[in-house]
């Protein structure tokens, strides 16, 4: 596997000890300490005291805190190449580090897109040299992502990418989709779709319904997510191939996606964290940090997709993490870019739904760890030995107002602005290697 | 978003001067609020009455008016009707003060109302129309916001075709701002001239049914009188196809009609929308001649209204498209009294922000 902070050196083994174990395959929380060793982890669960340790390992005593994997991200935009000035790889992975995210699937829908294995070579080399956490490139489903002509799967595949993917543009093209997804089905590898009809979303800025209308702002019908995703389902049906739905917002969307696991089909999806925690309101009086794609919905979807991710049938969860400069947010909502930050407030605000009682916690850190290690078919994500040791140490309870200006992201475009938010990451580990600590 | 306020059961209007209206509305079928207008006394030179409190500091919409809000503007607005009538039109409420008319969308008669209520009140007015070769250049809003108000204008009015635009630039210039429209929003000061108008017709807006006609979806003239009339006790109708009415109008207290002549039925006035020529070409309906058929006012179905309804339209016209030549020009048309009211109804506006105005 290809990532930055992996390296031969052994270090010392460390220990993080004291600790609430969040085991995302396991139903029931332990008390204890994992050892890491060389970069994986060496033992894990109740044994691992202080007593039992080698004489010179580092040890952190967690004081009760959670110790869970590191999150793995599966959708966001970190810049490079072509829009340094949004975001690079350096305050991407700073912002996951700080944030828990320990694996980054990064967005193909860069200046130039991700449909050249020199692109990978570069992303890998980037991430390798300046990222603090595990950077790994979704490559580009077609040519220069214009939805007509198949990218070189296999050579992005070869050269290191590990799933292919649109950015916000979805392939419009039901022949070309089937030929995607069947070329793909022959490397075995993961069809990432963000699928909405462009053209009955076309017009929309926000959500379609009473309060786009009040606010005088053209709406996106759920209907042009789950006619997508719907064609897309009918494809997969035909070619087999393994997909994932990479936002899925709506009820309607749900709908598709529990028919299609009901008939047995390799499909998965996820939803973002603001689609979890926000809703249409919060875009208020035009507030652009909160104009998103798909557009925040009703409080009623919302609440769907939650109890969808508790159910299982949303598989996990992705920050969608979209830095957007002030000159493309400062401007009428209409016209202004799509897209909020969310690698550092991930966690944070995915705990307000285990602290409002309305999924538990390791449901919380499954879909962020184990769901989206399984369906990339990633090894870490798993508390467990002989698993990369990514793990993070974060205290649940902890309480905090959202700082924009403390963010390691590049740009401020957060939806939490002045939050309040309970749950905080203490500590980052990635490969054995602690790579953020919080002061 | 907060709810729509219930219609005030208190919206009956004391005329001022007492005895005009009550004269115009008793034989109004007869159509002598003509002559009522043209008999219409003008008052001494004067300032308003400044007891009145106008409790916002912009005007961006008429969300967030209170019922009472909007009938002092509409009393303040009927005496500069008034003002707007005497050889010497001008008052000193905003002697020493500059406005900009900011507009980034072309307007003839919203811009030059403006202009001419500024300069009523005494302002020096400056007229500003971004073309959007200055956008080009990539001068945003919030640029040319921020370059206005280190000129330290006192009032700015904005026109601007997107929803939002006029917050947006309320929250960056230190200012009064007045929304002249927002894109398909809010257009406050159209409403409160058409339901000033209303008043001085039918003496009344209370339990009138006024049916707002053609193509909500797109329409800031819409929003705002829906909302304005509702706070004022009207029972509002609108009316168009499917594809002119934007999801989710049934929630905001309003009767919808599909079917134009059941919509007009028993109404008291019938107020059109401009019908904007792109809606063809983005398959909102198939032609004009087809529009005019189905949705444009002609005498036939203006005969399903009331006997003595009144047809408005905020102009400028599409003839023969929304509405009929005969029936734009017929004695039952306020359209060119809605002007007239419109200059004063800006007027009252500008009193009414100039409240808030620092004197030091």
């Amino acid at each position: 596997m290809h990532h930055s902070a992996t390296s031969a050196i052994a270090h010392r083994p460390l220990a993080l000890i004291n600790a609430r174990l969040i085991d995302p395959a396991q139903a029931k929380e332990t008390l204890g300490g994992v050892l890491a060793i060389d970069g994986v982890i060496r033992d894990v669960g109740a044994s691992v005291t202080r007593a039992n340790l080698p004489s010179h390992a580092e040890i952190i005593d967690c004081g009760g805190d959670c110790v869970s994997p590191g999150l793995i991200d599966m959708r966001a935009f970190i810049g490079e190449p072509g829009a340094e000035h949004r975001e690079t790889i350096a305050t991407a992975t700073a912002a996951a580090a700080a944030g828990g995210v320990t694996t980054i699937l990064a967005r193909p829908d860069t200046n130039p897109p991700v449909d050249d294995p020199a692109v990978v070579d570069f992303l890998l080399r980037r991430a390798r040299d300046t990222g603090r956490v595990k950077v790994l490139p979704a490559a580009a489903l077609s040519a220069g992502l214009n939805g007509a002509e198949i990218s070189e799967i296999g050579l992005l595949h070869l050269a290191g990418a590990i799933a292919f993917s649109v950015g916000a543009r979805p392939i419009r093209n039901a022949r070309v989709m089937r030929r995607v997804m069947e070329y793909v089905r022959d490397f075995d590898g993961l069809v990432i779709h963000f699928a909405e009809d462009p053209d009955l979303a076309s017009e929309g800025v926000m959500n379609e319904g009473e309060l786009a209308s009040r606010l005088g702002l053209a709406g996106v019908p759920h209907e042009a997510e789950a006619i997508m995703l719907d064609r897309d389902i009918r494809l997969v049906n035909l070619t087999r191939a393994r997909y994932h739905a990479a936002l899925v917002t709506t009820s309607l969307s749900l709908e598709v996606i529990a028919r299609a696991k009901e008939a047995g089909l390799p499909v998965t999806c996820a939803t973002s964290i603001n689609h979890l925690t926000l809703n249409e309101n919060d875009i208020g009086d035009y507030r652009t940090f909160l104009k998103l794609t798909p557009p925040l919905r009703h409080e009623n979807e919302r609440r769907a997709l939650v109890a969808a991710l508790a159910s299982g049938l949303i598989d996990v969860v992705v920050s969608d993490h979209n830095p957007q400069d002030v000159e493309t947010k400062r401007l009428p909502f209409a016209e202004a870019e799509v897209g909020a930050i969310g690698l550092e407030t991930m966690l944070s605000a995915g705990l307000r739904l285990v602290h409002s009682g309305d999924i538990s916690l390791q449901r919380l850190i499954a879909a962020m760890t184990i769901r989206p290690a399984e369906i990339l078919r990633l090894p870490q994500g798993r508390l467990e030995a002989e698993a990369p040791a990514d793990l993070i140490r974060f205290d649940p309870d902890a309480a905090y107002v959202v700082d924009p200006l403390a963010l390691h992201s590049r740009c401020k475009n957060t939806p939490f602005d002045e939050a309040r938010m309970e749950g905080k990451v203490k500590l980052t580990m990635v490969a054995g290697e602690i790579v953020f600590e919080a002061t | 978003m907060s709810q729509f306020r219930a219609a005030q059961p208190n919206g009956t209007y004391l005329p001022n001067p007492p005895g005009r209206n009550s004269a115009a509305n008793a034989d109004g079928a007869k159509h002598s609020w003509r002559r009522q207008l043209r008999s219409y006394k003008t008052v001494p030179m004067a300032d308003p009455p400044k007891t009145f409190h106008f409790p916002h500091r912009h005007l961006l919409g008429i969300e967030g008016l209170s019922a009472k809000d909007i009938k002092l503007l509409l009393d303040l607005a009927e005496e500069a009707i008034a003002v707007s009538r005497q050889v010497e039109k001008k008052r000193a409420t905003l002697r020493g003060r500059t406005l900009i008319n900011l507009f980034f969308e072309a307007s003839t008669r919203t811009q030059s109302s403006f202009e001419l209520a500024g300069k009523r009140l005494g302002a020096d007015v400056m007229n500003m129309s971004v073309a959007s070769s200055s956008i080009k250049k990539g001068e945003t809003l919030i640029d040319t916001a921020i370059t206005l108000n280190a000129m330290r204008p006192d009032i700015i009015v904005v026109r601007h075709a997107q929803a939002g635009a006029v917050h947006l630039l309320a929250k960056k210039v230190d200012c009064a701002v007045v929304n002249a429209g927002d894109g398909s929003h809010e257009h406050p000061t159209q409403a409160l001239l058409d339901a000033l108008t209303i008043r001085r017709n039918k003496g009344r807006i209370e339990g009138l049914t006024v049916a707002i006609c053609g193509d909500i979806r797109h329409s800031r003239v819409a929003r705002s009188n829906i909302l304005a009339l509702s706070a004022l006790g009207a029972r509002v109708r609108v009316v168009g196809p499917s594809t002119l009415l934007p999801s989710g109008i049934e929630r905001m207290g309003v009767e919808v009609f599909r079917d134009m002549r059941a919509g007009l039925k028993d109404a008291d006035i019938v107020m059109m929308l401009r019908l904007q020529r792109e809606r063809m070409q983005s398959a909102y309906i198939p032609s004009a001649k087809e529009y005019f058929c189905f949705f444009g006012l002609d005498e036939e179905k203006l005969k399903i209204a009331k006997p003595d309804a009144l047809v408005m339209h905020p102009g400028p016209m599409n003839r023969g498209v929304e509405i009929d030549s005969a029936v734009a020009d017929g004695p039952r048309s306020l359209v060119r009294e809605q002007v007239e009211i419109g200059v004063a109804v800006r007027i009252a506006v500008l009193e009414a922000l100039a409240q808030h105005l620092p004197n030091e």
